[in-house]
């Protein structure tokens, strides 16, 4: 029997009122509430990772004596301060290593976003709760990865963006796909910061809330990343030392957008000997994707915008009708004028709700993905670097052997033996370039593979609740019109 | 010719009277011009032939109605409204707006939204066809406007009637109708009012007429933003569309994003038939029905003047005779005028009413319709998404 623990992420908003002198800091702190449920297997079909039933995947935990888990397995089992085994109740799990891949458990993330009010600063809160799995028996489970079940912390947006730089510059260049974080905006966190409690700000905070949570909620599921330190000390630890290199027009981040341009550059110029056709049809397929997810974001953007539009108009419209039922002498023609106005502002309502959700879960969704596309393409670019690394070692010893040579004829003794040695560190080198990129090259593949798995069931969970959501508006729509029916006809 | 009931309920109680029906049973559209043709079926004897059909173009139907606000006789009546000029400027501008998109759109999007515009082309040509069908038939269910002369050459006259409209032009100088609109609503608020029925009249009408007024654009725009989403889905669908061939969950999002654009788009053209039109259509009989105030306001005038003219001959004591005669026919004529306006708008008030309710009982049953319609499609795709 397999089991997978489900981590629930619950990211709130605090709202405060700060002094105007602190703006040049980051006040905003996120509530994040991380719950840890068990599941009973039967539940766990759908989840790639943790499928002992299922069909052999192409998944990070295929048999392969260099199985990735089975290293960060040996990672979290180490010693350290946080790592203590303090459960609240159930029994202390034991780490044991054990072989891959039927029984592997990851946490599964669910993640639900509430805003709360709070004093002193600007915060979101991260509340996170650990549940006990029913049984633990000889498998390992993630649970030794949290020392409590419930507990919450307060993180700034900034310290958002300092765990993507972190997990950015520790699994990018060997090939894991890091989810991107979200978009600084300076224009919308002025407007909150200085503390306009208006639609538009309000607004905006919402959405920066919603894309938080989607962003820890994908880091999370992501099994490697969920057990490095930095992502378990952001869940975890009360204080969290403050991340400085993140601010948009700092040094730091004005280096890293040269830096980005330079790589840019860099590309242009490698010229890879691909002799792997998989990775040249991958690399069109998300060239393909991303043309066609920024066209779809496009329309789905207007959509937004009409949608809102017609609330706009229907609410107008409603006011004129009200207007034009108070003017009806008529009686019952004039009532029946004001239950059409009154029909049409429910109406705008709906309009207004269903744009909401034409937004958050359509039109957020595509952003997202088309983010993430740049980190896929990322790591792409990252391999056809790792490879001229590689090429490049190589040609350095090609050279260094031909010198060497040369050297043999003449009689420098000393200079032949340097020669020898460089020559021997080049050989370890061309040999480490050749691993990373074969590693490179398998972490790409299954990355890949969990991506495109991912991306579908998101997809289509995704679709489905829109779905869902246009249907509650129609059947909203039936509602109101049918009691105005009896009101249209009731006209003499 | 069934899809054209919907607009008629706009005028409830015409064409009933066997005696006179009238139809456009087919129009042709050249480029800006329509040609409607205007066929006649008739016991009466007053007609050469009992079944005869003539072509007719809209400056024929604005002279009609011209020469019919301009005849003495039919002051006191509420002349229907003149239909308007067809408008194709939307649609061509957007299908001019279409072709400059073409190269940015795939095949099959630039087609559906072709055909889209070829759709909405088709409905103002059926809605223009409609109002011109209507304004005839109000004539020929009236009791007076039906046996006019004019009328009756406008029916069967088969020859082109622009010679005609150039002498009506000749006779009444054509300014007279542009003098009148901007000095009605004056005239009609500054002449003290005798009679109870006509003040509330007075107020009520130019009261809603500006109401009327606003809701019809406010409904404009309404109906213009449901048009803007269905064109949205169809951007949709053809970008899922591309995108089917990697994914398995785009494929069938495709179809009901298709059903949804269809259903989007009559919901919008339903909402523009019931409810805009109806708007629009009783803003201009509600004008028409200020004009016949507005005659009776001047009929009023006219006698005041007559009598301050009967006493200003009484006091130099010439021309009594004249001046009293002259006073005489002012009253007759405002009396005359008074009596069938009364009716007339007595009658007006009852034919909205009835339009009204019709149209809206209408527009609720279709807004139903479509909205069980949409919850089944998407209720079947969710089941569809559900089970793989």
């Amino acid at each position: 029997m397999s089991l997978c623990t489900e981590l629930v992420l619950d990211i709130t908003y605090h709202q405060v009122k700060a002094p105007l002198f602190l703006v040049a800091q980051d006040l905003t702190l996120f509530c994040i509430c991380v719950n840890v449920q068990s599941q009973p297997a039967s539940l766990a079909a759908e989840d790639i990772s943790t499928n002992s039933n299922g069909p052999k995947q192409d998944s990070l935990f295929d048999d392969d004596p260099e199985d990735l888990f089975a290293e960060a397995t040996e990672e979290v089992s180490l010693d350290s301060p946080e790592r203590d085994v303090l459960l609240s109740d159930g029994p202390s799990p034991a780490i044991t290593p054990i072989t891959p891949p039927t029984s592997v458990i990851t946490p599964r993330i669910v993640s639900c976003v509430f805003i709360e009010e709070e004093e002193g600063g600007d915060s979101f809160d991260i509340h996170i709760s650990v549940s006990d799995p029913e049984k633990v028996g000889e498998y390992m489970t993630s649970m030794s990865l949290f020392k409590r079940s419930e507990f919450a912390v307060k993180r700034r947006f900034s310290d958002f963006l300092g765990l993507h730089s972190k997990l950015a510059s520790k699994y990018l260049h060997i090939g894991y796909i890091v989810p991107p974080a979200p978009e600084k905006s300076i224009v919308g966190m002025t407007k909150v910061k200085v503390g306009k409690e208006d639609q538009s700000s309000n607004e905006f905070v919402e959405k920066r809330r919603s894309a938080l949570e989607r962003y820890l909620m994908r880091t999370v599921k992501h099994p490697i990343l969920l057990k490095d330190p930095d992502v378990l000390q952001f869940l975890e630890s009360s204080e969290l030392p403050r991340a400085v290199s993140t601010q948009a027009l700092s040094s730091a981040g004005l280096l890293r957008m040269v830096n980005k341009a330079a790589d840019a550059v860099n590309k242009m110029t490698i010229k890879m000997n691909e002799s792997d056709a998989w990775f040249e049809e991958k690399q069109q397929h998300f060239e393909n994707l991303d043309v066609q997810l920024r066209k779809l974001h496009t329309s789905v953007e207007s959509l937004v915008c009409h949608r809102k539009e017609l609330s706009v108009n229907t609410a107008q419209f409603a006011k004129s009708a009200a207007m034009l039922g108070n003017s009806e002498d008529h009686t019952a023609l004039s009532r029946a004028l004001s239950q059409l106005a009154e029909v049409e502002e429910k109406i705008d309502q709906l309009h207004q709700d269903q744009a909401n959700a034409d937004f958050y879960l359509f039109s957020e969704l595509l952003g997202d993905y088309v983010r993430l596309l740049t980190a896929v393409k990322g790591v792409f670019d990252h391999r056809m670097k790792t490879w001229q690394k590689w090429q490049d070692s190589q040609m350095l010893l090609q050279k260094k052997r031909e010198a060497e040579a040369k050297l043999q004829f003449t009689n420098k003794p000393d200079k032949l033996q340097q020669a020898k040695d460089e020559i021997k560190e080049l050989e370890g080198k061309v040999q480490q370039g050749e691993r990373d990129f074969e590693q490179i090259s398998k972490t790409i593949r299954k990355e890949v593979s969990r991506f495109e798995k991912e991306r579908v069931k998101d997809f289509k969970t995704i679709i489905i609740k829109y779905l869902e959501s246009l249907v509650q508006t129609q059947q909203q729509l039936i509602k109101y019109w049918e009691a105005f029916l009896p009101e249209a006809k009731a006209i003499s | 010719m069934m899809a054209f009931s919907s607009l008629r309920s706009v005028s409830v109680d015409l064409n009933h009277d066997a005696s006179l029906l009238i139809d456009i049973p087919d129009a042709l559209c050249e480029r800006d011009k329509v040609k409607f043709t205007v066929h006649t079926k008739t016991t009466l004897s007053s007609f050469q032939k009992p079944d005869f059909s003539v072509p007719r173009q809209h400056e024929d139907f604005i002279w009609l109605h011209d020469t019919l606000v301009e005849t003495e006789d039919y002051a006191g009546l509420i002349i229907p409204p003149a239909p308007p000029k067809p408008d194709f400027d939307s649609p061509r501008e957007k299908m001019h707006k279409l072709g400059e998109g073409e190269a940015t759109m795939t095949k099959e999007e630039y087609t559906k939204m072709k055909q889209e515009l070829e759709a909405e082309y088709l409905a103002v040509f059926k809605k223009t066809v409609q109002v011109h069908e209507i304004f005839l038939q109000r004539l020929s269910s009236h009791p007076v406007l039906s046996k006019d002369r004019n009328f009756q050459i406008f029916l069967e006259y088969d020859q082109d009637l622009s010679v005609r409209r150039k002498n009506a032009k000749e006779m009444f100088g054509g300014f007279f109708k542009n003098m009148v609109k901007s000095a009605d609503e004056v005239l009609i608020s500054g002449v003290k009012e005798v009679d109870d029925f006509f003040e509330q009249e007075k107020t009520f009408l130019l009261d809603y007429y500006s109401k009327i007024k606003d809701s019809t654009a406010k409904a404009e725009k309404m109906t213009r933003a449901h048009k803007n989403i269905a064109d949205d889905y169809i951007h949709i669908s053809a970008t899922l569309n591309s995108l089917a061939a990697d994914d398995m969950t785009a494929n069938k999002n495709l179809n009901i994003i298709l059903s949804l654009q269809k259903v989007e788009g009559r919901v919008a053209s339903d909402q523009d038939l019931k409810l805009t039109e109806l708007l629009r259509y009783y803003m201009r009989d509600i004008q028409a029905a200020k004009d016949l105030l507005y005659r009776r306001a001047r009929a009023l005038a006219d006698y005041e003047n007559s009598n301050k003219a009967l006493d200003k001959a009484r006091l130099k004591s010439k021309d009594i005779p004249q001046a009293e005669e002259h006073q005489r026919q002012c009253l007759q004529k405002f009396d005359k005028l008074s009596e069938s306006g009364k009716k007339e708008l007595t009658s007006f008030k009852g034919r909205r009413v009835v339009a009204f309710r019709k149209n809206f009982i209408e527009m609720a049953e279709l807004e139903i319709k479509h909205a069980k319609n949409s919850v089944t499609l998407l209720q079947g795709c969710i089941e569809l998404l559900k089970s793989n």
